[in-house]
């Protein structure tokens, strides 16, 4: 929101706890998802669920390579994305059928693997797999809409719902430009991740963070995130992965930034993320304008209908 | 697993960076110059996560939302109507516009409450009011609207206090443009790409609608001789409504489709026949017929309802397909990344800034 541009700081971007009001804060706190380690374990899933008592999201089959939760909501706090592409991943030799042979691995099936594929079909393949969280974004949508106050942002700049005084309008759930927060529909309130809200107050870091066993998720204080990210997509752009590239990481962005960013091996729509986000309160300054216009235009022309009297 | 502690200072205890590089082993056909990927599939259209919405789904029931949205604005034109006739001398106009206006703005309330998750925690709307927040506005306008207009209907059919009524219908008719036309920021304040698109028009679209039905409802309930002004209204109503609609769709690009399509496509198509179809009628024969203009009347009200549920179900639909999210916003991207690699350009608009002088 455009009110909340006051607050400044000599780091890059807004300091969101600053301008909503807390005049001495810890630093702000964050995630970097390094997806090119996400191994896909969905261990963040299950120690979000656990700490958070997070309700069963659904046991379905997706058929969404091995993507059963498939997207974030009320009951999904992380979400791990799988993607297959018929790609090279850098510089790797994935040996998939070379020169049109099939090498028979010894594996008890019916066929070989790429027998059936033909030898065009064989060659280049990358396994992408991301763990997906709320953003906690410098401008924040669903805190903004919110018209009971529910949703608050906390001394460490993440945005969190007190779920004593959600009273289930829905407003923030199409306001998210993420698709991240949702309505539990037999509880009516909306939920979402609260960046263990509880444990870093204990000082301890997220579940999923911890429970990464690769550091694909990596949680910190945002400006030294953004730093190592820095670090690490010049290291792989060395490393010959030219498709690697932060999201969410710009405070220039539509959000502000986000509190969590991520690096991405594609383009953000290949694991559902939007590939430009703007906040919508950003407009509403305008929307208040033409909206009072209309109003006025309301009056005005309803006034002139009693001009001519007819009776 | 890590151990990394947060404290009040920051991280104790933080880990080094990796040095894993995926895709970093190997060596891969030199002839590609170094850089080891390519693009193996020309690109599509458009790129999504197995076709799945990039938003969550709209969580509002389309009847509550839809009528209620609706019910504002019937409400809110109605009692500017209602002031207009009780000022000019058209007492049976006046009270059927009052009446109309509170019955409007109480059902509107309950489809409002009706709609939430926790209804007993309705009240918690004016726990705080934040400009940022349409809803938290709307809100404040109907807890001082309502009984405004509650009072004028009230004093209006019992007889009392005739003063203070006369009071209370001009001050619901000073709210009453509010309330038909914050409805527009509320839904548009939103990611939904319909909706927010649309948010320069969509006002003059609910206001347009909502002059419409309050026409409607005037000529349904008042003798032709007072209906007049309602006539009026409605002509004025539709012009605007349908007017500023197609300004709306046209200027929305791609993003317009949903309301073309699908049960959307059908309820903006019978929002237009009813209304223009009614507002004509009225115009033409209401003065002469009284059947006439009831009909009339209760075409633009099915009319303004249409509108307002296809506008709904138009933002479901664009919601619901990531196209709408996604190619609207890759467009943007691509636009500011050629911008920045020319070395020139407004990153935000994705216009080029060096375009060389205005001739």
């Amino acid at each position: 929101m455009v009110m909340e541009r006051q607050g400044r700081t000599g780091a890059r971007g807004v300091d969101p706890a600053a301008s909503s009001g807390y005049d001495e804060h810890p630093p702000r706190m964050g995630f970097f998802t390094d997806t090119s380690v996400c191994i896909g374990c969905k261990a963040c899933e299950v120690a979000c669920k656990e700490w958070n008592a997070v309700p069963e999201d659904g046991l379905n089959f997706t058929g969404m390579s091995f993507d059963n939760s498939e997207g974030l909501g009320a009951d999904t706090w992380r979400h791990v994305a799988f993607i297959e592409q018929r790609a090279p991943l850098g510089h790797q030799e994935s040996g998939v059928g070379r020169g049109g042979t099939v090498t028979d691995l010894g594996m008890p099936s019916f066929t070989r693997p790429g027998d059936t594929t033909g030898a065009e079909e064989r060659g280049d393949f990358r396994w992408l797999m991301a763990s997906d969280v709320c953003k906690h974004c410098t401008h924040a949508a669903c805190l903004d809409v919110c018209p009971t106050g529910a949703l608050f942002r906390t001394e460490f700049g993440t945005v969190v719902v007190q779920e004593d005084i959600c009273n289930g309008c829905g407003y923030c759930v199409p306001a998210c430009p993420y698709g991240v927060i949702d309505k539990r529909e037999d509880d009516g309130r909306v939920w979402k991740c609260t960046l263990c809200y509880d444990r870093l107050g204990a000082g301890l870091e997220p579940a999923c963070a911890k429970a990464c066993p690769t550091d694909s998720i990596q949680f910190g204080e945002l400006d030294e995130l953004r730093e190592r990210a820095q670090r690490r997509v010049a290291a792989m752009h060395e490393a010959g992965v030219a498709s690697a590239r932060l999201y969410g990481e710009d405070p220039d962005d539509g959000v502000g930034g986000a509190g969590a960013f991520f690096l991405l091996l594609d383009e953000p729509e290949v694991y559902g993320l939007p590939p430009d986000p703007v906040v919508t309160t950003r407009d509403l300054p305008s929307m208040w304008r033409h909206a009072g216009v209309a109003a006025l235009t309301l009056l005005a022309g309803l006034s002139l209908t009693f001009l001519r009297r007819r009776t | 697993m890590n151990t990394s502690e947060v404290t009040r200072e920051g991280i104790r205890g933080a880990r080094p960076d990796h040095d894993a590089i995926p895709g970093s082993a190997g060596r891969r056909r030199p002839r590609r110059g170094g850089r080891g990927e390519r693009l193996m599939v020309p690109k599509a259209e458009f790129r999504s996560y197995y076709g799945k919405p990039v938003l969550n789904q709209i969580v509002w029931a389309p009847y509550d939302i839809g009528g209620y949205l609706f019910l504002g604005g019937l409400a809110g034109a109605s009692s500017v109507l209602a002031a207009g006739a009780e000022l000019s001398g058209r007492p049976v106009l006046a009270r059927a516009m009052k009446i109309g206006a509170l019955g409007a703005i109480s059902g509107s309330v309950v489809a409002l409450v009706h709609d939430l998750g926790r209804p007993a925690r309705f009240v918690n709307m004016l726990r705080v009011f934040k400009p940022s927040s349409p809803m938290s506005v709307g809100s404040w306008l109907l807890a001082c609207y309502g009984p405004l207009a509650g009072a004028a209907a009230v004093t209006d059919v019992t007889g009392l206090l005739p003063r203070l009524g006369r009071a209370a219908a001009v001050g619901a008719a000073a709210f009453g443009p509010a309330v038909a036309a914050y409805t527009a920021p509320l839904i548009c304040d939103t990611a939904v790409p319909a909706w927010h698109e649309g948010h320069r028009e969509m006002p003059f679209v609910f206001v347009g609608s909502g002059a419409a039905a309050a026409g409607g409802l005037g000529m349904l309930a008042a003798p032709v001789e007072q209906a007049g002004p309602a006539r009026r209204a409605a002509l004025f109503g539709a012009a605007l409504e349908v007017g500023a609609a197609q300004v709306m769709r046209r200027r929305m690009g791609m993003v317009a489709e949903p309301y073309g399509r699908g049960s959307a496509g059908v309820l903006m198509r019978a929002a237009s026949a009813l209304t223009l179809a009614g507002a004509a009628a009225g115009t033409v024969l209401g003065r002469r017929s009284r059947a006439a203009a009831a009909t009339a009347g209760v075409a633009l009200l099915a009319g303004s309802l249409c509108t307002r549920l296809g506008v709904f179900q138009a933002g479901v639909a664009s919601a619901r397909d990531p196209r709408y999210t996604v190619v609207p916003q890759r467009a943007r991207a691509d636009a500011r990344d050629a911008g920045t690699a020319d070395g020139a350009g407004d990153a935000r608009t994705g216009v080029p800034a060096q375009r060389g002088e205005q001739g």
